[in-house]
């Protein structure tokens, strides 16, 4: 029968949580602008209000627009349930928001995102929620952090800016022996190159602005709740199995099942705090997931030959992209995303930081930005830049040392990518 | 048959073809999952008959409680077990006996002798499914949540009796 195919995954980027409009039969998603939706009756809101049926009621929780947004993102990471927000940022810290009390800890991979390092220890300090740093090459040290206190561990897949590849199935092992959810911020891999819940994660968030969007028009972010966490079993956080104050007591793990994450963290996380992504932001997001598997195969082809090309270049001193057979995390790539080890990757210069400034100053096709993940090729020097605010000793464990430039490699024709870096090479 | 997956067709087609449920375990607590599943399945239009020996006579949304599905005085479609999965075998015992012509056992409840019994006197099984769930994804009312339904269609959902937002199942068999 063919409803009981398996659907591949370029068939769910276009098609997931996305059937025609029941009411006029548009069939691409419409954007839904308003800020609610009138009720059936009283007993309908009765209903939505006590969460005994599903539906929408005001668009700082929910909008049709964003759910076929989220369907779509769990379908495509292989999860139960999914929450789209206002930015990477806001998912996870409403994620954090819904696992952690104060006095709790969590440990996290120091080769993070630099903006995730000043969430993390200066954001969340003032909610009383610790961060203990690990490395993420090395699973040992986040089994050294564990405390009894430790609720989490944080990775990312393909680490940014570092082109590390994490060895997810390794730290997951660590997160079920101490008993806790393993979240991993799979933005630079996407789900086309790699699914997390299928070497052991239970929590992924996404900044959807990369290169799931992938036009860098839009920001975003993702929750996606996959389904594998005994929050009922464990019975340490409250949000999930102690009686809810606001739904008159109802347990949300034991009411919701293996999406009761994802669902806690829109009544309670996003209800409460209010990052709601705009529907408009929801509809261009889901057009670029589109297209996803497309765009991503020829990022990471054009990333390839770049990186291949910079090895060969006398003013370049190394080249840090998981594609290359001579990188460490080559043997890690081939394991984790056969298909390509992303578009974004650093390189150091020789000259060090004067270097790196000319570079950035010299390029005319490649974007001067503090993004990633867009259909145009962009460079950062991170020093002066996205890591600036760190310490020296934060900045080198975060592989944005003085002389480090980072790239995000576009859809342009990789000759002319290649051309730009040559001329604006010769100039530094 | 074998009870790790069902089709959607096989959820559907009970959906759809029965229409009057005897929950057995049903609560009065309104934060009980039992009591929001026999609440969402009265709005959409099916019977629900609590079964609950603690509550007989008394009446929980409207519905009159019986102490056994023996007790129950008109015919019962689908039995729908909220109990664990060693009390199901008596209650599916049960459920042949009053004729009953599906065995629902509730996520998390499974037992495999009772679903041979049950399947050797002719009636269909589900276990480990709630009824609740399984509507909310195949009429595409759950995805307003976000949830992964596992449902791809080009056809336009099918909406409810009433209101905008509320959906309803329909036979692939039409």
């Amino acid at each position: 029968m063919y409803e009981e195919r398996k659907p591949g995954f370029n068939t769910l980027a276009i098609h997931a949580g996305a059937q025609p409009d029941p009411a006029t039969g548009a069939r691409v998603t419409p954007i839904y602008q308003t800020t609610s939706f009138v009720f059936d009756d009283v007993d309908h809101a009765a209903a939505l209000f006590n969460l005994e049926t599903f539906g929408n009621i005001y668009t700082r929780i929910m909008n049709p627009t964003q759910a076929v947004l989220e369907e779509r993102l769990a379908a495509l990471e292989g999860g139960t349930a999914a929450l789209a927000v206002a930015s990477g940022h806001a998912a996870q810290a409403i994620v954090f928001h819904t696992l952690l009390e104060p006095g709790d800890e969590f440990i996290a991979a120091r080769q993070l995102y630099g903006g995730s390092i000043n969430q993390f220890g200066q954001a969340f300090a003032k909610c009383g929620w610790t961060v203990k740093w690990a490395d993420t090459t090395d699973a040992e040290s986040f089994r050294a952090a564990v405390t009894p206190k430790t609720k989490a561990i944080f990775v990312e897949s393909i680490a940014n800016p570092g082109g590390i590849i994490t060895d997810i199935a390794a730290i997951s092992a660590v997160a079920k022996e101490a008993s806790v959810p393993l979240i991993v911020d799979n933005t630079l891999a996407t789900p086309y190159l790699m699914r997390p819940v299928e070497h052991g994660a239970d929590i992924i968030v996404h900044s959807l602005t990369k290169f799931l969007g992938g036009h860098g028009n839009s920001i975003g972010g993702a929750i996606v709740d996959c389904g594998t966490f005994d929050w009922m079993g464990s019975g340490r956080y409250a949000s999930l199995s102690s009686p809810s104050p606001s739904y008159h007591g109802i347990r949300l793990a034991e009411t919701f099942g293996n999406f009761a994450f994802a669902i806690a963290c829109r009544v309670l996380g996003l209800r409460d705090l209010g990052p709601a992504i705009s529907p408009f932001n929801a509809f261009l997001i889901l057009t670029g997931i589109e297209t996803l598997p497309l765009r991503m195969q020829r990022h990471c082809d054009n990333a390839f030959q770049v990186a291949t090309w910079l090895v060969a270049h006398d003013k370049v001193a190394w080249v840090n992209y998981a594609g290359l057979v001579e990188n460490p995390y080559h043997r890690l790539a081939k394991r984790y995303c056969p298909d390509g080890a992303g578009a974004v990757f650093t390189f150091g210069l020789k000259g060090g930081y004067d270097a790196g400034i000319g570079l950035v100053s010299n390029v005319k096709l490649f974007s001067h930005l503090a993004n990633i993940g867009d259909t145009r090729s962009l460079i950062i020097h991170p020093a002066s830049t996205t890591h600036r605010q760190l310490s020296d000793e934060h900045r080198e464990r975060a592989g944005a040392g003085p002389e480090v430039v980072r790239l995000s490699i576009g859809l342009e024709n990789v000759d002319d990518i290649i051309a730009d870096l040559d001329q604006a090479l010769a100039a530094v | 048959m074998i009870h790790d997956s069902y089709t959607d067709a096989y959820i559907r087609d009970i959906l759809v073809q029965y229409r009057v449920i005897a929950m057995v375990g049903a609560s009065p607590n309104a934060s009980r999952p039992s009591y929001f599943a026999m609440k969402y399945l009265l709005a959409k239009g099916f019977q629900v008959i609590p079964v609950n020996p603690g509550h007989a006579g008394k009446t929980i949304l409207d519905q009159k409680v019986f102490a056994t599905l023996g007790d129950i005085d008109q015919p019962v479609e689908i039995v729908d077990i909220f109990r664990n999965s060693e009390v199901a075998l008596p209650v599916t015992r049960d459920a042949i006996e009053i004729g009953a012509k599906v065995v629902w056992m509730q996520l998390g409840v499974r037992n495999d002798e009772a679903a041979a019994l049950a399947e050797a006197a002719g009636l269909k099984v589900v276990m480990n499914r709630c009824p609740k769930i399984e509507y909310g994804r195949l009429s595409g009312e759950i995805s307003w949540a976000g949830v992964n339904s596992g449902v791809l269609s080009s056809k336009r959902p099918i909406l409810g009796a009433k209101g905008g937002q509320q959906r309803a199942l329909r036979s692939d068999k039409v």
